[in-house]
C-alpha cells in the first residue's frame, strides 16, 4: 500500500516523523482523512484527536491548535501540543474537565469573556484528553 | 602589618567564596545545555512555521488583518525579557540599557510608553517609573509554550482594543557561550512574513494550487496569534540560554579573581610570618647578649 510521510512537529521537538497509511484529523471544517499522493492542501487545526494508520496498527495523538499542511506526498502538523493516546493521565483529564465546567460556569454567571473563552478551551482539551485515552490501548 | 590571625582567617573565606562561584559555574553549565536543547527542539517548529507563514501571506495585503494594521503611534508598548535571577554579570543590564534608550527615544517624540516586563530583573528596575503596565515574575525557570501564549494574548489584546498602537520586543539573543546581545524586534503590528531564503522551492514537486480550509484570510487570522507566540516563546528561550552562559562567564571570573585574592593574602600572610619570626629571633638575640654583658 502506498504510504504518506507524516510529520508532527510541536515546540518541544517532533512527535511523530514517520511513513503512515492514513492519517485523520481535526481540521477546520471538520475531521479530514489524508491518504497517498494527496493534493496540496492546508487547513488549520482544531484541538482534537489525530488517528494515524500503520499497517494496520492505530495510533492515536491528542493535538491542540495549530495547522497543517499536505504537499509532495508528505502531510505536516504544526501544532502547540501533541501527547500520545498511552501518554495521557486520564485522571488529570478528569479533574481539568470538572475545573474547567466550575470555570465555564462561573465566567458565564459573571459575563467575563476572556475567561469564559480560556475556560472553553480548557474543557475541549480535557474532553478530547479523555476521548482520546479511552480509545488508546493501555 | 595585620596580625596572623585576621589574615589567615581572610584567606579562609575567600577560598569558601570560589568553592561557591565554582559550583555555580558547573550549575549554570548543566542548566546551559538543558535550555540549549530547548532551543534545539525548537527550531524545527519555528523554521517550518515561518515558511508556511510565508508562503501564504506572500499574496495577501497586509491591512487586512487587524494585527497587521500600521497606524500612527501615540502610545508605544516594550515587552522587556529578563532573566528572574541576578549573578550574571551585565546581562539584564544591557537589556534594560537598551529598553531604557527605546523608551527615552519614544518619549522624545511625545509619545506615551507603557512595559511588560517579562522576567523579575526588568521589573526591578522599571517598577519606580510606574510606566509597567503588566509584569510576569519567576517564569524564566521553567516556562512552556503556555506561558508565552499568555504573554503575547495579553499584548494582542491592548493592541487590538487601542491601547497600544506599536510593540517592540527587547530581550538578549543567544550568540554563543561567550557572547550575547541584547537585540530588539519590531512585535506589533506584525510585519510582512517572507519566507525564508533557501527554502524549498516548491516548483521541484507537486504543483498546482493550495486548497484552502477554511479560506487563507481566516487562516492567517489562526496563524497571526499562534505566530506571536513563535516570537515570544523564541525570545523567552534565547533569554534562558543567554543567562546561563552569562552566568557561567561571570562565575567564572569571580573564581579566578577569587584565585588572585588568596595568593596576594598568602603573599601577606608569610610576609607578616616572617616579621614576626624575625622579632622574635631579635629578642632571644637581645636577652642572650644582655645576659652576657
Amino acid at each position: 500500500m502506498a504510504t504518506i510521510h507524516l510529520e508532527v512537529v510541536t515546540p518541544s521537538g517532533p512527535v511523530v516523523n514517520e511513513d503512515v497509511d492514513i492519517v485523520s484529523a481535526p481540521g477546520y471544517g471538520g475531521d479530514f482523512g489524508v491518504l497517498a499522493n494527496h493534493s496540496l492542501f492546508l487547513s488549520t487545526i482544531k484541538i482534537g484527536g489525530l488517528v494515524y494508520k500503520q499497517g494496520g496498527k492505530e495510533n492515536h495523538l491528542m493535538v491542540s491548535g495549530g495547522f497543517c499542511e499536505v504537499s509532495n506526498n508528505k502531510i505536516t502538523f504544526l501544532v502547540e501540543a501533541a501527547e500520545s493516546g498511552h501518554e495521557i493521565d486520564v485522571d488529570r483529564a478528569l479533574r481539568s474537565k470538572e475545573r474547567a465546567e466550575k470555570r465555564l460556569a462561573e465566567a458565564k454567571s459573571q459575563q467575563e469573556k476572556v475567561n469564559l473563552v480560556r475556560a472553553e478551551a480548557a474543557l475541549q482539551r480535557a474532553l478530547a484528553r479523555i476521548k482520546i485515552a479511552e480509545r488508546s490501548p493501555r | 602589618m595585620p596580625s596572623l590571625k585576621v589574615v589567615k582567617d581572610q584567606i579562609v573565606g575567600v577560598k569558601k567564596t570560589a568553592q561557591i562561584t565554582k559550583a555555580m559555574n558547573m550549575v549554570s553549565a548543566a542548566k546551559l545545555r538543558g535550555a540549549q536543547q530547548k532551543m534545539e527542539d525548537f527550531r524545527p517548529y519555528a523554521g517550518k512555521f515561518n515558511e508556511a507563514l510565508g508562503s501564504i501571506s506572500g499574496n495577501m495585503r497586509a491591512n487586512e488583518f487587524a494585527l497587521m494594521q500600521a497606524r500612527e503611534v501615540n502610545n508605544a508598548e516594550i515587552i522587556v525579557v529578563t532573566s528572574d535571577r541576578g549573578l550574571c554579570g551585565s546581562f539584564n543590564s544591557h537589556i534594560i540599557k537598551m529598553a531604557e534608550k527605546l523608551m527615552m527615544k519614544y518619549e522624545a517624540e511625545g509619545k506615551k510608553v507603557s512595559l511588560v516586563c517579562v522576567g523579575k530583573k526588568g521589573n526591578q528596575y522599571f517598577n519606580k517609573t510606574g510606566k509597567v503596565r503588566k509584569s510576569y515574575r519567576d517564569i524564566m525557570g521553567n516556562f512552556q509554550m503556555f506561558n508565552a501564549r499568555e504573554i503575547a494574548q495579553d499584548v494582542a489584546a491592548a493592541f487590538i482594543a487601542g491601547d497600544t498602537d506599536e510593540v517592540q520586543l527587547i530581550f538578549g539573543s543567544f550568540i554563543s557561550v561567550g557572547r550575547q546581545v541584547p537585540k530588539t524586534l519590531s512585535f506589533l503590528p506584525v510585519q510582512p512574513i517572507k519566507a525564508e531564503e533557501g527554502a524549498e522551492a516548491p516548483s521541484g514537486g507537486q504543483q498546482g494550487a493550495y486548497t484552502y480550509e477554511p479560506s487563507p484570510e481566516e487562516i492567517m487570522d489562526v496563524l497571526l496569534p499562534l505566530y506571536m507566540n513563535v516570537m515570544v516563546y523564541n525570545a523567552m528561550l534565547e533569554v534562558g540560554a543567554s543567562e546561563h552562559a552569562a552566568r557561567m562567564t561571570a562565575m567564572d571570573n569571580a573564581t579566578n579573581a577569587c584565585k588572585d585574592i588568596v595568593d596576594s593574602l598568602t603573599m601577606i600572610y608569610n610576609k607578616a610570618r616572617q616579621a614576626a619570626i624575625t622579632g622574635d629571633l631579635m629578642d632571644i638575640v637581645g636577652g642572650a647578649e644582655a645576659l652576657k654583658g
